[in-house]
């Protein structure tokens, strides 16, 4: 029942996929927390700054930013990202910096929530004891601010797994661009199109429920 | 009641949003229902090939939409009934068999595996595989693109025909048209774009381009240019064939050729013989 | 808020928040102007590259009937997910557990399955076994795509609408011998729907934004397929980039700017019921559940 399965690297084409999401998000997740403290800054020019950017970066589709990366910074540019001669990485690193690029609006957005979540007392209380800005936030607010942001952060980690098939537009052989492949070859449309999206669900819905359940037990409770 | 104002604002917003769009929406009126009853016929072209099917703020040029033009009016219908539509390589079968369109100029090669799944007139152009290069750049043979870096466009068989017969290991970008290509050829990230000599051409005349890209010249294969008409309907490819032949003999074909590739320089094969199909 | 995280600065810190600002102001100067060098050197400056936007030609023949077809994508999409997310949502609040639990396991499996998957099924299984003519054939697919999509998630901001009433006013209308559908359509889901509707307008932003997917991949002839086309007539690959992100940015942000004035409007407009779902601007997974993930009202612009 499956042997049009042969020929086609599933597991490989969903091992990209994961690639993705994992650089993608380490990428996303430190620019989008520098990204946050600019934004909560006492420098009003690095607030705006951060303001533009999620502004900007938010408001584009993902698409337009992917596909720009190939065809405008790669094309254009010579942006190789150290892979000039070896395609497939070339593209493969042009998507983790289209994706990180892009859900770093979502991060930092998640984060200054997060921030806003800590009680005030909190930080005057290590203001009270004479700590800085930077240290109020890296010692004293972030720590409290990541626990209580592990579920809008996974909420943006499911939504980044799923906007990974977008690499699919430049050509990066993840799991969508595969499921095209095969779907326009092979007659069975149904059962590979149920294939994927159950790749898809095991995908996302233990990163939700175990994130979940991390989140709950690292939350500060108050 | 003051939320009851809101909801109303919000759904006339709406209301007015959905109209706007709606009238756009009549353009793209489906009339291909093939060409007796209705004066209108619908060809299916590229939108984004200079030389030979391009859209313009003036309208479509190229040399297909000249021949396209050409044989509407030898079947009967004024230029203002001609409605064209972008035909991309991968849907060029479905919609002649839906008939979505009545004939396709679309560069569209015959083949003996489209031949089972339409129908061809002409051919009326010869073109070859090619190579479009840097100007400063050297390409002898197909063995020379070893280990360096191709364009083409998704589901194009010219790219994997120069992977499988002259240099397999030279790496293959994929694109959604070959206009995508050229950036990335004069940058250097990629180090040539291939397919028939007749689309690279126009590609190195474009006035953006012009003295930065030529042709290797290497003729890596025949591509016969057909027009692709519903499988079955002999009738229309008798017509589109007799309407060809006239194109050539009143010169037509000359002045077309002349007008669209002449400021490419592309030197183009004679006009070919009806049926008569390079191997 | 953020104050709190620093002292009102006195003398010391203000010079070196002055320092801070020049530092950062130089190397904000120093990107800008590395990046117009770069494009210069490729020669993406030259006036005729972006000559053609000031034309009326370039608009009307590529990118305004481009656009139109993303907002056409963009509208049908929303009125078609609508009424079927408030036939999910309201089901997942059903009393039965038969209709519950499989409006809820349908709600969660769309939300977990990239949308750009849904399109290509939707387009293939059209191309298959379908008349659609191949030129409204990715409109179809980019419209169904969303539709499954979104339907799942505004299932979710339907329930959680719902949820944000009052228990009393359900309990209330059984008082008066309203019937389950009675209070449904009588009481409840007029009330959630004025909650909804900043959370609607800012779910049109993520949808406006996913319509781009049909462009690259199905060939939907929308914005930024339309752009691939000028750019092949105009050669200006970077100044057509430019264009098109800022007609998104400036469709989006006007999508926002009305769901905040919305949320504001109708806070401020209510007092008797329930909370007003947050817009959370163009975010990939709104609203979950009430009050959670809530962005704070520091949107700028």
């Amino acid at each position: 029942m499956f042997d049009f399965l042969e020929g086609y690297d599933l597991l490989g084409a969903f091992w990209v996929t994961v690639q993705l999401t994992v650089l993608s998000g380490i990428g996303s997740l430190v620019l989008g927390t520098v990204l946050a403290a600019m934004r909560v800054s006492p420098v009003p020019l690095m607030r705006s700054f951060g303001t533009v950017y999620v502004n900007v970066v938010r408001n584009i589709p993902l698409t337009v930013i992917i596909v720009f990366s190939s065809l405008g910074l790669a094309d254009v540019f010579g942006m190789t990202l150290g892979a000039a001669d070896d395609f497939e990485a070339k593209y493969f690193r042009l998507a983790v910096f289209g994706l990180s690029a892009y859900t770093a609006a979502f991060v930092c957005e998640a984060v200054r929530s997060g921030i806003n979540t800590v009680p005030v007392g909190q930080a005057e209380a290590a203001r009270a004891i004479g700590l800085s800005f930077t240290q109020v936030l890296s010692n004293v607010v972030l720590p409290q601010a990541f626990r209580s942001v592990v579920g809008p952060l996974t909420n943006v980690l499911i939504a980044l797994t799923k906007n990974t098939t977008v690499a699919a537009a430049i050509g990066v052989a993840e799991a969508a661009l595969l499921m095209k492949e095969m779907i326009e070859n092979e007659a069975q449309l149904v059962l590979i199109s149920a294939i994927f999206a159950f790749g898809f669900v095991v995908l996302t819905l233990p990163t939700g429920l175990i994130l979940g359940w991390v989140g709950k037990r690292v939350a500060v409770k108050r | 009641m003051k939320l009851r104002k809101v909801t109303a604002a919000s759904a006339t917003v709406l209301a007015l949003a959905l109209s706007a769009t709606a009238c756009g929406s009549d353009s793209g009126k489906d009339t291909g229902s093939g060409d007796g009853g209705d004066k209108k016929i619908t060809v299916g072209i590229k939108y984004d090939q200079p030389g030979l099917g391009l859209k313009t703020p003036d309208g479509f040029t190229g040399f297909d939409v000249d021949v396209a033009k050409y044989v509407a009016k030898e079947l009967g219908y004024a230029e203002g009934d001609i409605e064209f539509k972008e035909t991309k390589s991968a849907d060029r079968e479905t919609a002649l068999a839906r008939g979505d369109v009545d004939f396709i100029t679309a560069t569209y090669s015959i083949t003996d595996e489209r031949k089972q799944k339409v129908d061809f007139a002409g051919p009326y152009l010869l073109a070859h595989q090619d190579l479009l290069i840097r100007a400063d750049d050297n390409v002898t043979k197909g063995e020379d693109l070893n280990g360096k870096k191709l364009c083409s466009v998704v589901g194009s068989t010219s790219a994997q025909n120069v992977k499988k017969d002259f240099a397999p290991k030279a790496q293959l970008q994929e694109v959604g048209t070959y206009s995508e290509c050229l950036n990335g050829l004069q940058s250097g990230a990629v180090d040539a774009l291939t397919t028939d000599d007749s689309i690279l051409a126009g590609y190195a005349a474009q006035e953006q381009y012009k003295g930065k890209f030529k042709l290797a010249g290497l003729k890596l294969s025949n591509e016969n240019y057909g027009i692709g008409v519903k499988k079955g309907d002999k009738e229309m490819v008798d017509k589109i064939n007799a309407a060809l032949e006239k194109m050539v003999k009143d010169k037509a074909w000359n002045k077309a050729v002349t007008d669209n590739f002449g400021p490419a320089n592309y030197k183009n094969e004679p006009a070919p013989e009806i049926g008569n199909i390079v191997k | 808020m953020t104050s709190v995280l620093y002292d009102a600065p006195g003398p010391r810190a203000k010079r070196r928040n002055i320092v801070y600002t020049a530092v950062f102001l130089v190397l904000l100067a120093l990107g800008i102007w590395w990046v117009l060098s770069v494009m210069a050197d490729h020669g993406q400056l030259e006036w005729s590259l972006w000559k053609p936007f000031t034309q009326s030609a370039a608009w009307t023949t590529y990118l305004l009937p481009g656009l139109a077809n993303t907002l056409k994508a963009a509208a049908l999409a929303m009125v078609i997910a609508l009424p079927l997310g408030a036939i999910f949502g309201i089901a997942r609040l059903s009393d039965h557990r038969s209709v519950r639990v499989p409006a809820g396991v349908v709600v969660e499996f769309f939300r977990a399955i990239p949308v750009l998957l849904l399109m290509l099924f939707a387009n293939e299984l059209y191309s298959r076994y379908t008349n659609i003519s191949s030129d409204l054939r990715p409109l179809y697919a980019v419209v169904t795509g969303l539709v499954l999509y979104n339907a799942s998630v505004l299932a979710e901001v339907v329930r959680a609408g719902i949820l944000s009433l009052p228990k009393g006013q359900s309990e209330a209308a059984k008082a008066i011998g309203l019937r389950k559908g009675q209070t449904m359509t009588s009481i409840l889901l007029p009330q959630s729907v004025t909650a909804m509707l900043p959370a609607l307008v800012s779910q049109l932003v993520v949808i406006v934004k996913d319509t781009a997917l049909g462009g690259a991949v199905l060939a939907f002839a929308e914005l930024l397929n339309a752009r691939s086309t000028l750019s092949a007539f105009y050669a200006n690959v970077i100044p057509s980039f430019v264009v098109v992100a800022l007609i998104y940015i400036v469709l989006n942000l006007i999508l926002t700017t009305f769901a905040s004035w919305l949320e504001r409007r109708l806070r401020r407009a209510k007092k008797s019921s329930g909370a007003v779902l947050t817009a959370p601007g163009g975010a990939e997974e709104p609203v979950a559940e009430p009050g959670v993930g809530k962005n704070d009202d520091g949107r700028a612009v």
